[in-house]
């Protein structure tokens, strides 16, 4: 076991609980409830630098209501946001896969917005460790 | 950077109204702009900013990415197809590049 | 020896090993964490492994004479000298040597020839690493062995510490059965790489075994042996596999896993359909089942130790009655089979002359299993400060590696049985207290975490020069406190830079000679080497 290194960046203003709730409240006006969208994350990433991530949204993507976008953020990276996805009826399926970049052990969260305005939310933490030993 | 160079996996044929999915690479450093050179300069931020996918040209699933996402990036999603056609995606790079890549599917 | 088999002989015979009321029409047999071990040898369990959270006092987390109590194993009985570290010496010495692949074999083959249409024999991985030979060889000696005890399937985690290549030319080439890891996916489009699911037919049944590789290999090994292999624990692909399973027509799901226990309870209860867990990578050895709702667990020790046998009897594609055994592998009392025997004769021929060398003699038991400390890496720690210059040591927890008595010769085997690993220089480094602190508290986390899924098995970093108390039950960063340099006395200074040797290290390019030359030089220099009783580390609660 010995230390790998975290990436630091000094001298920049990092991400943290408060940036992502803002984050949140600027998307989708009050904070929704943690349910509806399923976060699949490793409990603990192989690698910093290429953490997988899936999601998916329970709601319907056909007829009136669809999931709209998903906004996926991170509290604990220089800056809290990932990656938004803007999905349509065509999508079929809300739900999408991608990696990012975590800079320690943080949580990872996905917020989710319908065409009627219905906010969801999904967390996850993901520890970021040095590694090593074993049985 | 060497040569980008988009790569996608999708299904060739499919059923009317059948939810396929759909994979794509393109590779790419994904400069998060937060890094210093050997000089300790800072390393300019240049990303794929932004992802568009349609079908028979009209867009139905795009992603704007922020420099968390990883090198390489990596999308996977999904799409209901009705009828027989073509996809096709596009990458957008912090410089103005735009890369593109097609599949067609067969659907009966 | 003479003497040592006579009273082995007098309290233990095969046949008792052996006796099994025969149940259904489903023979399960179990082994894992071989860890190369091809011949017998000691193997002391550990006298600490404390659980946290829910688990705390559960089996596994039960040792010594509570261990005892609680599955009712009177005190100097086999199976105390086998389960336990009660009294270990004295009952080494009248009960011998435990496991052997030639011995493992008789076993097998005979609970095979009773049920031969009934028998599936099932390896939980670890099996390639953790010897000489099987480090000259890269593993082939342990596949040629275990083809050879006809194993039915296999699954993995220090297998792949031989890296890619070799992995894929002993499945291409040299490996005679399914190697079934269905956690693992490609880093590039995120596709299976192996194999989840093989399918038999035993006694008119359908048993589908799905295979769960560790889920932390690239965390807890290094990542750039495998670097286009991702792993994790996957509840979801765990239940399809399963579902999918029951739609081909499985009466009975086996999942042959190498998660470590706790992180099997875990998910036993998240996933439904699951028969049989027969859990690895922690090496608990348990001589009950522990279920979970309708899953039954099974825990089949370490080392060649033990074999399990689980009879199940099925009626209407359920599971509707059982009978299990852990059979104690006693080494001295089993007839080792002649085919086997050759065949591990030939495979270590080799290398026999340099195994068998003589490096010193050891005054005090060395073993290896504990919480904190293990008298063999206080051994190693004693080699690395002193054959390195360095005012700390740190050893990696592993939980693999024989023992050996007082009084014992110390040979090349028993040095690699200890350190055997693709990864092995020693480096020497300069750390801060700092850092010092957060290898602690980051190893302490994945030990004592209370959500098992956040667990990556193994023992705690072992330290030499430095002391310090830990608090299991705190949070992560407040667990270690006192750090003391021990040579002075001093407290761990944050900012200072200390001299620090280890080795295992996961980061690819780390210089420094192999910690088994390391270790070996040390003991030869010595002679004979003793291990003071470590008084170092302190447990609060
Ligand atoms: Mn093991
Ligand atoms: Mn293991």
């Amino acid at each position: 076991a010995v230390a790998a290194g975290l990436t630091a960046v000094p001298g920049l203003a990092w991400a943290d609980e408060a940036a992502v709730a803002e984050a949140i409240k600027g998307m989708v006006g009050d904070m929704p409830p943690e349910s509806g969208v399923t976060l699949d994350l490793p409990e603990i990433a192989e690698n910093g630098n290429t953490v997988p991530l899936s999601f998916e949204v329970d709601a319907p993507m056909s007829g009136d209501v669809y999931v709209k976008d998903v906004m996926v953020l991170a509290d604990g990276n220089p800056s809290p946001d990932v990656a938004v996805f803007h999905f349509t009826p065509m999508s079929g399926k809300a739900a999408a896969s991608t990696r990012l970049r975590l800079a320690g052990t943080q949580n990872v969260v996905a917020v989710a917005q319908l065409s009627d305005g219905t906010a969801m939310m999904g967390k996850k933490q993901v520890k970021v460790t040095i590694g090593g030993c074993g049985g | 950077m060497a040569t980008i160079r988009p790569r996608v996996k999708a299904p060739r044929k499919a059923s009317p109204g059948e939810v396929v999915e759909i994979k794509t690479l393109i590779n790419h450093s994904m400069e998060s702009g937060q890094r210093k050179d050997k000089n300790g300069d800072p390393i300019p931020r240049q990303i794929i900013n932004k992802f568009v996918a349609a079908f028979n040209g009209r867009e139905f699933f795009t992603v704007d990415l922020a420099p968390a996402i990883s090198a390489n990036p990596y999308l996977s999603f999904y799409a209901k197809v009705e009828e027989s056609g073509e996809f096709t995606f596009t990458w957008h790079d912090d410089d103005g590049s735009v890369y593109e890549d097609s599949k067609s599917i067969e659907v009966a | 020896a003479g003497l040592r088999q006579a009273a082995a002989r007098q309290t233990l015979s095969q046949a008792d090993l052996l006796r099994f009321d025969p149940l259904g029409q489903v023979t399960l047999l179990h082994v894992t964490d071989v860890h190369a071990q091809l011949t017998p040898i000691y193997f002391r369990e550990p006298s600490i492994n404390l659980g946290v959270g829910a688990v705390e006092g559960k089996p596994p987390h039960v040792t010594g004479h509570d261990f005892l109590q609680m599955f009712d194993i009177p005190a100097d009985s086999p199976e105390c000298y086998a389960l336990t570290s009660e009294n270990f010496v004295d009952l080494a010495r009248t009960y011998g040597r435990v496991g052997g692949l030639d011995r493992l074999a008789t076993l097998i083959n005979a609970i095979r020839a009773e049920r031969p249409d009934n028998t599936l024999f099932l390896d939980g991985g670890d099996t390639w690493q953790g010897s000489y030979t099987s480090l000259q060889t890269r593993g082939g000696d342990m596949v040629r062995a275990f083809n050879a005890l006809k194993t039915d399937a296999m699954t993995a985690h220090w297998e792949f510490t031989y890296g890619e290549a070799r992995v894929r030319e002993i499945l291409d080439g040299e490996l005679d059965m399914p190697f079934l890891c269905g956690n693992v996916l490609d880093t590039l489009w995120e596709e299976p790489v192996f194999e989840s699911t093989q399918m038999f037919e035993r006694g008119g049944v359908q048993v589908a075994v799905i295979g769960q590789a560790f889920p932390y290999t690239p965390i807890a090994n290094p990542r750039h042996l495998i670097p286009e292999w991702s792993f994790g624990i996957r509840p979801e692909t765990v239940q399809e596999h399963v579902d999918a399973a029951r739609a081909a027509g499985a009466e009975v799901v086996v999942l042959l896993s190498h998660n470590g226990f706790d992180v099997d309870r875990k998910l036993a209860s998240l996933v439904s359909g699951i028969d049989v867990i027969l859990t690895g990578h922690t090496h608990d050895a348990l001589p009950r089942e522990v279920k979970v709702g309708k899953t039954l667990l099974i825990a089949s020790g370490s080392h060649g130790k033990f074999l399990s046998r689980l009879d199940l009897e099925v009626t209407g594609g359920q599971v509707t009655d059982y009978r299990y055994r852990l059979i104690p592998v006693f080494a001295d009392v089993i007839t080792p089979d002649p085919d086997m025997a050759r065949l591990i004769a030939e495979v270590r021929a080799p290398y026999e002359a340099e195994c068998t060398r003589v490096l010193g003699k050891t005054d005090d038991l060395l073993y290896r299993r504990g919480n904190f400390n293990g008298t063999f890496d206080d051994l190693i720690c004693q080699a690395l400060l002193a054959e390195r210059d360095a005012e700390i040591a740190l050893s990696p927890g592993f939980r693999w590696g024989a023992t050996l008595l007082p009084g014992q010769d110390i040979t090349i085997d028993d040095v690699y049985s200890m350190t055997a690993i693709t990864y092995p220089n020693a480096y020497r480094q300069a750390m801060t207290g700092e850092m010092l602190k957060t290898i602690l508290e980051d190893v302490a986390d994945n030990l004592f975490n209370d959500d098992p899924f956040y667990q990556q098995g193994g023992d705690m970093v072992r330290v030499g020069g430095l002391g310090y108390s830990i608090d299991i039950q705190k949070p992560m960063g407040s667990r270690i406190s006192d750090m003391t340099l021990l040579k002075t006395g001093a407290p761990i200074d944050p900012a200072r830079e200390y001299v620090v040797a280890g080795w295992a290290s996961v980061n690819e390019g780390t210089e420094g000679p192999p910690i088994y030359d390391v270790v070996s030089q040390y003991i030869e220099r010595q002679g004979t080497v003793s291990v003071p009783e470590n008084t170092t580390i302190k447990i609060r609660t």
